[in-house]
């Protein structure tokens, strides 16, 4: 039997699938997070798209805010991800509370940025 | 006999060619400067009081004194008096500054005052002692000058220089490369101004030398002055003068400085200073036309150099000048001509020769040719009848000199051909002068009125907006030549508005339609009754004139809608404060929102992910099983989700109405306290983790 690509596109994510589900919970809230904040932001230029960019610097600090946000997510989660060599040492309340205050910052730039 | 006549013949030839070859180098606009007159003479006496029966200082009496002696004028009150109390009080104090002795020195040679005899001498060592040490040009200038005025007036005072040689050293070392000078050795700066201060010390130092100085010096001197004159400015109206551009002297004051300097030198050198006769007369021609001056010390600068050009050695100029450069043909004015030195003293004999007279504009067609003026002696003017055949308008009259004897033209300098703008004026004709309404319809011809502009004229109009308004008339001068004037302008003046038009012209023919059906919309669809006004006018036209002629009533349609209204007028005319017309402004037209329900669904679409963030939350199995259970790290928790939310709900404020400078301070607040209770609690969480890891 021949093996089609579809049928190896197919296994592949089967495979994903399943090794992602050995992921410990707290790296799944972490992704689900980013997922919210990427999609708003896709969201935000598909309106843009629509009506276009007049009042330019909202349209900016909205998206921006989303990606700032997921950024720091992912930094989140490099760093408590206990597979991750480099950042053994950082307990992860530090990576906490390092992600609030970097997020604190942004959000009070955006506030302003938005107009 | 026979011999002086072959030099007379031999010198009007040479003074020929030079003024051929001095005509051919000038390339001057027409100009007519006044020589100094009676206006300068009370001007000078009203500049020049003393106030309150004194002087502001010695310089001051100085000028004065100066002014009135040049202009031959007696001052208002006793001047000599003044001058000379004012002279031996600061010859008699012993610490009066330098300058002051200097200026007391200069009036007391100009009018001769009764000083004794040991307040010169005292003066005269004080000043002696100054030039062997001096810093600066300065002390040079007023000590060595001083010096030599206190000879001419006490032929046995002892003033004479020891070190003649070193002063005069002193002095050119401070000269640079571009025949300028240096004011000290430390002060870089080199000034005109300056120059001919140090010429002016210089011609005292030869004065004052016993044994000559040595020819080469004075020829290194006579150089530096050429070299000087390379910087000389000039204007298009054949003015020249020296500017310092960076100093704070006036350009004035330079001038008459370097004038004064250079005068004083060529008086007191041997052998002459070659300058050109331009430059010296491009300098009077500078301080004549300033007239009369304002101010006293530009009055004392512009008279002084003037008084010193003519007594001076280098060449004394003669200005030619016209009294009156309009001459009209309807009273049959002759053309009259002065010639003059610049101080209007007389000049030796000679006589004026008109070379030629072109017409401005055109300089091929000239109508008069080598015609010389004759000589009346009464009025010392040199006269020129007309020819018939010369027209109305402006020319340009070139003038030449010629003296009677030819040394005089090593004397004096006259500058060539002098161009001088004349307006010759008279009456122009006006003929078939008529005005009437057309019909659109070609041939059909209303009613036709003739006009006069001797008398009054009052036409009466009317026209409707199919119609047309001509006027013409013929204008030819008093030769039957085409003359245009400067000013045909037909006005037609509404209550509400008033219109301008200019009346064109072919050849003798001027005329002017008005088609309304072409200017209803400019004349904003105002019917009702216009005044008619013309003016015709020129500068050489003697019979210009600005008339009502009458009125048009005019019927035009209404106004549509859209159009543009006249301008509104201010209640009154002549009122600065009226109200001014209306401004409209173009504002940016706004950009073009989206509409609401677009919006509105969009932002529904944007919270669909939160909620979604939600449920996946919920599906994952999110729990509070880590929430601490203890009082003090339960308390912590709490108030650091509290604090959390109050610093959103202070940015969700700020975006809706704080500023920057609340928000940063709330902020400054919030974050501290959030600092401590999540430190607090974060700590207490990693402890007890780390404390499960350990066990």
């Amino acid at each position: 039997m021949v093996r089609s690509t579809g049928d190896d596109v197919l296994a592949l994510f089967h495979s994903l699938r399943s090794a992602y589900a050995a992921t410990p919970k707290n790296l799944k809230i972490i992704d689900l997070y980013v997922a919210f904040a990427v999609s708003t932001a896709l969201i935000q230029v598909v309106y843009m798209a629509m009506v276009g960019s007049f009042p330019f610097n909202s349209f900016l600090s909205g998206v921006l805010s989303c990606v700032g946000t997921a950024v720091l997510a992912v930094c989140l989660r490099i760093q408590v991800n206990k597979e991750n060599k480099e950042f053994k040492d950082l307990p992860p309340e530090r990576a906490y509370a390092d992600f609030i205050l970097c997020n604190l910052v942004l959000h009070l730039v955006i506030m302003n940025f938005l107009g | 006999m026979a011999k002086g006549r072959r030099w007379e013949s031999r010198g009007d030839s040479i003074v020929l060619m030079l003024l051929i070859v001095a005509a051919g180098s000038i390339c001057t606009s027409a100009t007519n400067f006044q020589p100094v007159s009676d206006a300068h003479r009370s001007a000078a006496v009203e500049l020049f009081t003393p106030v309150d029966g004194s002087f502001a200082s010695i310089e001051d009496t100085y000028e004065a004194v100066q002014i009135f002696k040049i202009l031959g004028i007696e001052g208002k009150g006793d001047v000599r008096g003044i001058a000379c109390s004012l002279v031996s009080e600061v010859l008699g104090t012993s610490s009066s500054p330098l300058k002051e002795l200097f200026y007391a020195v200069k009036v007391s040679s100009l009018l001769k005052c009764d000083a004794k005899d040991s307040h010169f001498e005292v003066t005269a060592s004080i000043l002696k002692s100054i030039p062997s040490d001096a810093k600066s040009l300065n002390d040079l200038y007023y000590s060595i000058v001083g010096l030599a005025l206190i000879k001419n007036q006490i032929p046995e005072a002892d003033v004479l220089l020891d070190d003649v040689d070193g002063i005069f050293q002193a002095i050119k070392a401070l000269s640079q490369s571009d025949g300028r000078w240096r004011y000290s050795s430390d002060n870089p700066v080199s000034s005109t101004y300056a120059a001919g201060m140090a010429l002016e010390a210089l011609a005292g130092v030869i004065s004052l030398a016993t044994n000559e100085i040595e020819q080469s010096k004075i020829n290194a001197v006579k150089s530096d002055i050429l070299k000087l004159f390379d910087s000389i400015e000039k204007y298009d109206d054949g003015t020249f003068y020296f500017d310092d551009k960076a100093g704070s002297v006036s350009p004035l004051a330079t001038t008459s400085s370097v004038v004064r300097g250079l005068t004083a030198f060529a008086s007191s050198a041997s052998g002459p200073v070659n300058l050109p006769e331009d430059t010296i007369l491009g300098l009077t021609k500078y301080f004549l036309s300033i007239g009369v001056p304002g101010d006293a010390k530009e009055f004392f600068n512009q008279v002084n150099s003037l008084s010193c050009l003519e007594n001076s050695r280098v060449s004394v100029p003669l200005v030619l000048t016209l009294p009156t450069t309009v001459v009209s043909l309807s009273s049959k004015d002759k053309l009259k001509v002065k010639v003059t030195t610049a101080l209007s003293s007389r000049s030796p004999p000679l006589k004026v020769k008109v070379v030629q007279a072109f017409i401005s504009g055109s300089k091929d067609v000239s109508v008069i040719e080598n015609q010389e003026l004759v000589f009346d002696e009464e009025g010392s003017l040199h006269v020129l009848d007309l020819p018939a055949s010369i027209d109305v308008g402006k020319y340009i009259f070139a003038f030449e000199i010629v003296f009677h004897n030819s040394k005089d033209g090593k004397i004096y300098a006259t500058g060539g051909q002098t161009k001088v703008p004349v307006y010759v004026s008279g009456a122009i004709k006006i003929e078939k002068a008529e005005i009437f309404v057309l019909d659109s319809d070609i041939g059909s011809i209303g009613t036709r009125k003739q006009l006069n502009f001797e008398t009054e004229n009052d036409v009466s109009l009317a026209a409707n907006h199919l119609q047309k308004l001509r006027l013409s008339f013929q204008l030819s001068t008093p030769q039957g030549n085409v003359f245009k004037p400067h000013q045909a302008i037909l006005k037609l003046k509404h209550e509400k508005a008033e219109h301008i038009f200019v009346v064109g012209n072919s050849g003798k023919q001027f005329q002017v339609i008005l088609d309304f059906l072409g200017l209803v919309e400019k004349f904003f669809y105002l019917s009702g009754r216009y005044d008619i006004q013309l003016t015709v006018g020129d500068a050489v036209m003697e019979n210009s004139f600005y008339q009502v002629i009458g009125h048009v009533e005019l019927d035009l349609p209404e106004a549509p809608e859209k159009a543009p209204r006249p301008p509104l007028q201010r209640r009154d005319p002549f009122s600065r404060y009226g109200a001014k017309a209306e401004i409209s402004h173009i504002f940016r037209a706004p950009e073009k929102r989206p509409s609401e329900n677009l919006s509105l669904a969009f932002l529904v679409l944007t919270l669909l992910p939160f909620l979604g963030f939600l449920v996946g939350l919920l599906k994952l199995g999110l729990n509070l099983k880590n929430f601490p259970v203890a009082s003090v790290p339960a308390m912590f928790a709490i108030l650091f989700h509290v604090g959390v939310g109050a610093i959103l709900s202070l940015y969700a404020l700020f975006w809706l109405k704080l500023d920057l400078f609340t928000t940063l301070k709330g902020l400054g607040l919030l974050g501290i306290f959030l600092m401590f209770v999540g430190h607090r609690i974060l700590s207490h969480l990693a402890s007890s983790s780390a404390k499960l890891k350990s066990a």
